[in-house]
């Protein structure tokens, strides 16, 4: 079948890469360094866009506290602090599937295109509170 | 003498992409018996299931596969739509009609794709995974995730096939129509492909029907049988689907591998038709029966019964049953039959007189996911008793300990001297 793979090889050495760009096009003796290191930023993730859901956007000032967010939560994400009626959302157990945003009566949840959301320390990861919706900076 | 030997491949394989063991008996290298023990990934998903309601079983059930989430989620939502008896808009039908056939293209090319890799044909493999991208992309775009979309809910679906998204699909279409071809070629006419896969695993007719294979699995075989014909759900009642058998398109069903990829690459070309008849047909109006989710949940509370759900997934029959008891938020009890449950029994027919070398070839024939299909674990209760989280994590701590002690479990002391720095 060489006279079939050989078109496709060809095509493939042509066209446009299919995946991703790896973020350096050689792994550099220390990733830290190169990472911080302005004269070569690294090659950017792709794009995200339209439905994509990604770290939950809280408004805490607009929360009225009556907690079917907690509800409705699949991944026991959202946590609700009775002293202040307010939630805290932990991203680290989210998983993403938007339901509390569509059942919050007063619409303080929404899913940001933030994505990059490992951390080293547990905290970093809990929502309390992302202010009014327009503040929120794009990934 | 007896000249057979025993050997295990599995749980853990470069061959299987999950955990199952088949205790292969040997005479040579021609298996003369097999015998398949799962039991390495159980999960327990049905009790998580019993704390919670049945809107976040929706996103529990997604998770029981990553390939045919989809699958598992509209079976879910079917046998509660079914115990309730919510009625589902029509536009909202097809659009689970078109994520479920976007779905079989991306569970048969990944299937394909791996097959290739099995037999050790890396550039069709990767051919394969290329294609792929594209039913991903468009899923993405659908659904804003790339494997558990959580499109459906109960009465609907979440999110509508706008003209863009609905032009993205057309085009995905044509593409796979383009392209595809030449991937089939490059596997299906090499004779080296053809050697490794004609007349290896063979489950015959007789075989099929008797130890109740689904699926492709089945059709392979030569049965005519596919949920979607003969007992149609969502938009299959106005699309017809006819199963693609083997016999149909070559002189006869062989049963064997390379019938099995067959059907698979023929079904993806069916789910395109399916597809651009879905965009065609796709009706205005309504695509979700009541936004309110609080209405639904309250509705779903109050409701009492049990309900069925089954569904033609990727792999085969997925069959769903849940109940729920009036006035209790929760999920009273949920069992799952996953396809890979029927096609597994059919293994140990498959292995005989196969050489040792096309073992995870066929296992990896009949698309098996295990982890779909374990749902129950049964013990003879002679070790009963509950560990908790606590003791798990003592005990493991104590077993490093040991280990860095010297001390090894099972009698095994180390490498006296020899290995020791
Ligand atoms: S997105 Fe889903 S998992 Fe995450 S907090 Fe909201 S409901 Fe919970
Ligand atoms: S649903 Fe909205 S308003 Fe209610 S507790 Fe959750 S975040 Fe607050």
């Amino acid at each position: 079948m060489i006279t079939r793979i050989l078109p496709q090889l060809w095509r493939q050495f042509c066209s446009r890469v299919v995946t991703n760009i790896f973020p350096a096009a050689h792994m550099p003796p220390s990733l830290t360094e190169a990472l911080s290191d302005p004269s070569s930023p690294p090659n950017p993730p792709v794009p995200v866009g339209g439905r994509f859901r990604g770290r939950l956007h809280y408004d805490r000032s607009k929360c009225i506290g009556c907690r079917l967010c907690v509800k409705v939560c699949p991944a026991n994400a959202t946590d609700y602090q009775a002293a202040e009626k307010k939630i805290v959302i932990h991203n680290d157990r989210c998983c993403f599937c938007a339901q509390c945003t569509e059942i919050c009566p007063v619409k303080c949840l929404t899913m940001s295109e933030t994505y990059m959301i490992s951390s080293y320390a547990r905290k970093e990861t809990i929502v309390t509170d992302s202010g009014p919706l327009s503040a929120e900076p794009k990934a | 003498m007896a000249t057979t030997y025993t050997i295990p491949v599995g749980p853990v394989h470069v061959g299987l992409k999950e955990p199952v063991t088949a205790w292969l008996e040997l005479d040579g290298e021609r298996i003369v018996s097999a015998r398949v023990r799962p039991g390495a990934i159980h999960r327990g998903i049905e009790f998580m299931a019993r704390e919670r309601n049945p809107i976040q079983v929706i996103y529990l059930s997604e998770r029981i596969c990553g390939i045919c989430s989809f699958s598992h989620v509209l079976c879910f939502i079917r046998a509660i739509e079914d115990l309730a008896s919510l009625s589902v808009p029509v536009r909202a039908q097809y659009i689970r009609t078109l994520v479920l056939e976007l779905e079989r293209i991306h569970s048969h090319l990944l299937w394909a794709g791996v097959a290739c890799y099995t037999i050790g044909f890396d550039s069709a493999f990767h051919l394969g995974m290329q294609m792929r991208e594209r039913v991903m992309d468009v899923l993405e775009l659908l659904s804003g995730n790339r494997v558990n979309y959580g499109v459906a809910t109960f009465g609907g679906v979440r999110w509508d096939v706008t003209p863009e998204l609905a032009k993205a699909v057309r085009e995905t279409i044509r593409y796979y129509r383009r392209e595809f071809a030449p991937f089939r070629e490059i596997v299906m006419e090499d004779p080296v492909a053809q050697a490794r896969m004609r007349n290896v695993g063979v489950l015959t007719r007789d075989d099929a029907v008797r130890y109740s294979a689904t699926g492709p699995t089945a059709r392979a075989s030569g049965l005519r049988v596919d949920i979607r014909q003969s007992s149609p759900y969502e938009a299959y009642a106005d699309i017809p689907v006819e199963p693609i058998v083997p016999q149909d398109y070559f002189d006869t069903a062989r049963g064997d591998v390379l019938d099995r990829f067959a059907v698979r690459v023929l079904e993806v070309y069916q789910a395109l038709d399916i597809m651009e008849k879905v965009l065609d047909g796709l009706p205005e109006g309504p695509f979700l029966a009541e936004p309110n989710l609080n209405k639904v949940l309250a509705s779903l509370k109050k409701a009492e019964g049990t309900g069925w759900g089954i569904i033609e997934a990727p792999r085969g029959d997925d069959t769903h049953i849940v109940r729920l008891k009036g006035g209790e938020d929760n999920v009273c009890w949920w069992k799952v039959r996953a396809p890979t449950y029927a096609n597994a029994v059919s293994w140990p027919v498959m292995f005989q007189g196969n050489e040792l070398a096309d073992a995870p070839l066929i296992i990896n024939s009949i698309d098996p996911c295990i982890s779909c299909m374990e749902r129950m674990m049964v013990t003879d209760g002679s070790n009963a008793g509950i560990v908790t989280k606590e003791d798990l994590l003592k005990r493991c701590r104590q077993k490093t300990f040991d280990l860095k002690a010297g001390k090894f479990p099972g009698g095994f002391n180390g490498f006296k001297g020899e290995t020791k720095r």
